[in-house]
């Protein structure tokens, strides 16, 4: 009895395609899409939620770090700051805050930094690693005073992702509030190019790279994330399906 | 006339004729074949949509493309990936459902298996069987494709025990305890996971290996269950029922 190549072929394909029609079931697609609610809680369950993320030697920095995503948002708006050296923009911190801000970039650089050598890994597979500097994102939520209501921070963008939809991410309090977790505006000691997020981008390090929002432009607190985008927390997961919680 | 013997020693012990049918394998075993095979196949379908991504392959903590790969793959095609086109969101969310379950029933099985001594009486290697004269002699017998008749064809033999001692004991563990070290989180609450593997990329690196280290492990399986009478064989993992082959 052989088993040919194409019979082999026809067999895997003919059971893909089962699977295929299987994921287009409401009941189906919604158990795949909550295996990430068991992630999130098995993960949880096991880590501190202050475990840090691993920190590297300077010896161990990748040769080049690879900037992914939006290499340059283009807008007008954008090419405006970028022209006056980002002296014009501002970080609004808004939403369930008891004083919102604007900060500019001197005032940032200005307050205690963290620095942090890091693995930066991308849903695609690939790592690379970077020193990062900037400002815990506990340091300006305190500063804004957060509402005792805020359960989500909301992180919005500079870059426009087609259809007018700009890009933007979300993540709980508890990584917001992760030691870790800052507004980095320097890589590998220099200030952050414009393809890796300038002036400010997100650095949370225990998840994935679609979670390290570039081009910040604002900082929302609020309770709830459905009446946002298409309410499921970030562009990518709104417009690609992606898991909210990328700690995966 | 069916013995109810229930494992393969215990079949062995009772003397029987050549041509009867007895009870090969335990519940257990038949439904944790086929849940890990169903699970197996769907982690592997999916996870190959995955690694299409970024088909490259590096050893170490980083590796992105400006980085030297140790291996460069074209992407595998639509006929063997699931979803059948590329969707890395979907492709994800397949593996991440299967994996728990893939992962839980090896513990469960594994822990069943030390308890009613499946692992002991069947699995374990006997005094003298790991001797070379005896291993070549084994190897000698595949090669020759001669197989065990009567009695002799209930008990594994050493080759069979190897692959699969390997399979469930090292293989799975590792595809299971790489996959975790590509999750960033995971690497917070478990930092020893990327020490044990030296860093995320050559965790990924052996995942990928484990992962077609069980495909020929398939393969051979498949050929050897094909080899040795493919109706007995599917029907004792299916029934628990197995005809013990004529010399």
């Amino acid at each position: 009895m052989i088993l040919t190549r194409r019979a082999l072929i026809v067999g895997a394909a003919t059971a893909l395609a089962g699977c295929d029609r299987l994921a287009k079931n409401e009941t189906v697609r919604e158990t795949l899409f909550s295996a990430e609610n068991f992630h999130m809680w098995a993960q949880r369950t096991l880590m501190r939620h202050d475990a840090l993320a691993h920190e590297f030697r300077p010896d161990q920095i990748s040769p080049v770090f690879r900037a992914n995503g939006t290499a340059n948002p283009n807008t007008p708006a954008y090419k405006a700051l970028w022209r006056d050296g980002f002296a014009d923009w501002r970080l609004r911190v808004h939403g369930l805050v008891t004083r919102p801000l604007a900060i500019s970039l001197a005032q940032i650089r200005s307050l205690p930094h963290r620095e942090q050598i890091t693995r930066h890994d991308c849903v695609e597979g690939w790592s690379a690693i970077g020193k990062w500097r900037g400002v815990p994102l506990k340091t300006v939520l305190d500063g804004a005073g957060l509402s005792s209501r805020a359960r989500y921070i909301v992180l919005r963008c500079a870059d426009d992702m087609g259809g007018g939809n700009a890009y933007y991410e979300s993540i709980d309090l508890v990584d917001a509030f992760h030691p870790q977790t800052i507004l980095a505006f320097a890589l590998n000691d220099q200030p952050l190019s414009v393809a890796n997020g300038a002036p400010l981008r997100l650095r949370v390090e225990r998840q994935l790279g679609y979670k390290q929002a570039k081009y910040l432009m604002e900082i929302e607190a609020v309770d709830r994330l459905d009446g946002i985008g298409r309410g499921k927390g970030g562009f990518w997961e709104d417009h690609a399906g992606y898991d909210w919680y990328a700690g995966i | 006339m069916v013995a109810r013997a229930s494992g393969i020693a215990q079949a062995m012990d009772r003397t029987k004729p050549v041509g009867q049918v007895v009870r090969r394998h335990r519940l257990s075993t038949r439904l944790w074949h086929w849940l890990n095979a169903l699970c197996l196949y769907v982690l592997f379908t999916s996870g190959l949509g995955i690694f299409n991504a970024h088909p490259r392959l590096y050893w170490g903590h980083y590796g992105a493309n400006f980085d030297h790969p140790w291996l460069t793959l074209e992407r595998f095609g639509a006929w063997i990936t699931l979803p059948a086109h590329y969707n890395l969101a979907l492709s994800r969310h397949w593996h991440l459902t299967a994996a728990p379950v893939f992962a839980f029933t090896l513990l469960f099985y594994m822990l069943w298996s030390l308890w009613n001594r499946h692992i002991a009486r069947d699995l374990a290697f006997r005094r003298g069987e790991l001797a070379p004269a005896h291993v070549w002699q084994d190897i000698k017998d595949h090669a020759r494709l001669r197989f065990p008749t009567g009695d002799a064809a209930l008990r594994y033999n050493v080759l069979q025990k190897g692959a699969y001692v390997g399979v469930i004991f090292l293989v799975l563990p590792m595809v299971i305890l790489t996959g975790l070290t590509l999750s960033p989180g995971m690497n917070a609450a478990w930092p020893w996971l990327v020490d044990l593997f030296g860093g995320r990329q050559s965790a990924r690196s052996i995942h990928f290996l484990c992962a077609f280290a069980l495909v020929a492990f398939f393969l051979v399986h498949i050929l050897m269950v094909l080899l040795a009478g493919p109706m007995n064989e599917v029907r004792s993992m299916i029934t628990g029922r197995y005809r013990t082959p004529s010399p």
